[in-house]
């Protein structure tokens, strides 16, 4: 599944892993592509896999005319040793009945590279929140026990929120109904979380609440709340993070207009 | 969602279906969707004598392999290339989905993926593709097919259709531009493109982009050429386009560069009126 794409396999022990979930208005693989593209994070391998729908293009974080021509295709890793950070980039949706055999592949992949934690980005239907789930931040987290033993005193210095469980059928006062993890939209995230517990993977889903629509600036909410806690980029004044808009995010909503039109 | 009148509407996400629950399954339904999975298995069939050459895990010694996917593509092969006597039929792929018409099994003549074989240089391989290849069986075509030719050396070119409509460009262009072609290349691929490279954000999709990516994966030198058109059917326009991607193979494909008009309408029917509704 993993084939590196240089002379010797990369390294992965102890890495931090990065990874989207398809889900509700890319928000996770927009949130990639700015940590890929501020970083300028280096690819070190693809993903090749009959688990996801195919496609190729141009290098989508080209600086300058001598890189742009470099061919990228639908799941790629990039790392950065210096950070300890490894980060994959899925840009196509998971083959609907391939769905359970990707997360295997992706489990087994995350166990056999020896990432020391795996953060999923993902995001979920803002229409579908319930009433706690309104108000406040859009923001939730969840983590498998095993990542809980290590990261538990910084979550409870950032104080985030953690994804409520809702009654499966609400409003029905049933004593078996147990309240349970739903994650609308959320494309691979719930399942995955639920496996890794099973498998103790060391493992957290950041989520945020949203709509499709221009999602770019749930991206950067999604990345600025990672950086929190990874401190990719760190900068000592208490300006805004810069993160670089990679070039391939150009007409996200089509063509330029016909002059004739009007 | 809920609209301005109140009501909710279900919303669909481009991105995503709904999360399904995993239900447990009964045998039966269990069985029915095994017999669905293989129905959809991609068959490729060989003549009997590549058959008997890939026996024992042998690869077809291929220097060049030249996949056309899509009707103009495979028109401008048929019209400008297989004309003449000097190739062999050596083999089709059987493929069936939920867009494939007639019945599964068809005959070489029928099928729609074909392969072609120069007589005295067997090394150059031809492809034909007008069917559809569903998502979930892009890989494993590629897979299957590529499985059967060796790596070494081997040059790759993908000649495929595209609407204009899908191109995307911040500057507005007008039909007097189309036909025109995009390439996008493997690392591997040393030679030059004979147009413009694929811009940012534009993409390829479908069999191309399984076939590129086997390639890239695999370090073997493969050239997609995307045709863009704005003509639904077939065209002698478009499939003229695709003469410069071929050029470079010079004698090893021998290109007939001006096809008699007798052939073009072989080749090239007027679109069938389907309805009177838009002429």
């Amino acid at each position: 599944m993993f084939i590196s794409s240089q002379k010797s396999p990369p390294r992965f022990r102890d890495f931090t892993l990065v990874m989207p979930a398809v889900a509700v208005g890319n928000v996770g693989q927009l949130a990639v592509d700015l940590i890929v593209s501020t970083l300028n994070l280096s690819r070190v391998g693809f993903l090749h896999t009959d688990c996801l729908i195919p496609m190729v293009g141009n290098n989508p974080y080209a600086t300058c005319k001598e890189d742009a021509e470099e061919l990228h295709t639908s799941a790629e890793v990039y790392t950065a040793a210096e950070l300890k950070l490894a980060v994959l980039q899925i840009r196509a949706p998971v083959v609907q009945t391939k769905s359970k055999k990707f997360r295997e592949l992706l489990l087994s992949w995350i166990k056999e590279s020896g990432f020391s934690r795996t953060v999923v980005l993902s995001s979920s239907h803002a229409y579908q929140r319930d009433d706690r789930q309104l108000r406040d931040t859009p923001l939730r987290y969840l983590i498998t026990p095993s990542l809980l033993k290590v990261s538990e005193d910084a979550l409870k210095e950032l104080g985030w929120r953690e994804m409520e469980r809702a009654a499966a059928f609400p409003g029905v006062t049933d004593a078996n109904t147990e309240p349970r993890l739903s994650i609308p939209g959320g494309g691979i995230s719930k399942a995955l979380y639920i496996d890794s517990c099973a498998e103790d993977v060391p493992l957290a889903v950041l989520l945020i609440f949203c709509s499709e629509g221009d999602n770019i600036p749930d991206a950067f909410t999604l990345v600025n709340h990672l950086n929190d806690w990874l401190h990719l980029l760190d900068n000592p004044s208490q300006e805004p993070h810069k993160w670089k808009i990679p070039t391939s995010w150009t007409l996200l909503f089509g063509s330029g207009i016909p002059p004739d039109l009007y | 969602m809920a609209t301005f009148f109140g009501e909710v509407l279900s919303v669909y996400s481009r991105a995503v279906e709904e999360d399904e629950e995993e239900l447990e399954e009964n045998e039966e339904d269990a069985q029915i969707r095994k017999e669905l999975e293989e129905k959809r298995d991609v068959h490729l069939h060989w003549s009997p004598e590549v058959s008997e050459s890939l026996k024992s895990g042998n690869k077809l010694q291929c220097s060049d392999f030249i996949l056309a996917v899509g009707h103009n593509a495979a028109r401008f092969l048929s019209v400008y290339v297989l004309t003449s006597s000097n190739w062999d039929a050596v083999g089709h792929v059987s493929v069936w989905n939920e867009r494939s018409r007639g019945v599964t099994g068809q005959s070489s003549e029928e099928s729609a993926c074909v392969f072609y074989r120069r007589k005295e240089n067997p090394s150059v391989l031809i492809c034909q593709l007008t069917c559809y290849v569903a998502e979930d069986q892009q890989f494993q075509w590629t897979e299957k097919v590529f499985d059967c030719l060796q790596h070494r050396e081997l040059n790759v070119t993908v000649l495929s259709d595209s609407s204009m409509a899908d191109y995307k460009t911040a500057d507005y262009l007008c039909s007097s531009s189309a036909p025109f072609l995009r390439s996008l290349h493997t690392s591997a691929f040393s030679g030059q493109p004979v147009c413009p490279s694929l811009e940012q954000p534009n993409i390829v999709t479908g069999l191309p982009a399984a076939v590129l990516s086997h390639c890239q994966v695999h370090r073997i030198a493969a050239v997609v050429y995307q045709c863009y058109s704005d003509v639904i059917g077939p065209d002698s326009v478009s499939m003229e386009t695709y003469k410069p991607a071929l050029t470079r193979h010079g004698k090893s494909i021998q290109l007939d560069p001006s096809p008699s008009t007798d052939i073009l309408r072989k080749f090239v029917r007027p679109t069938d009126i389907q309805s009177n509704l838009y002429i």
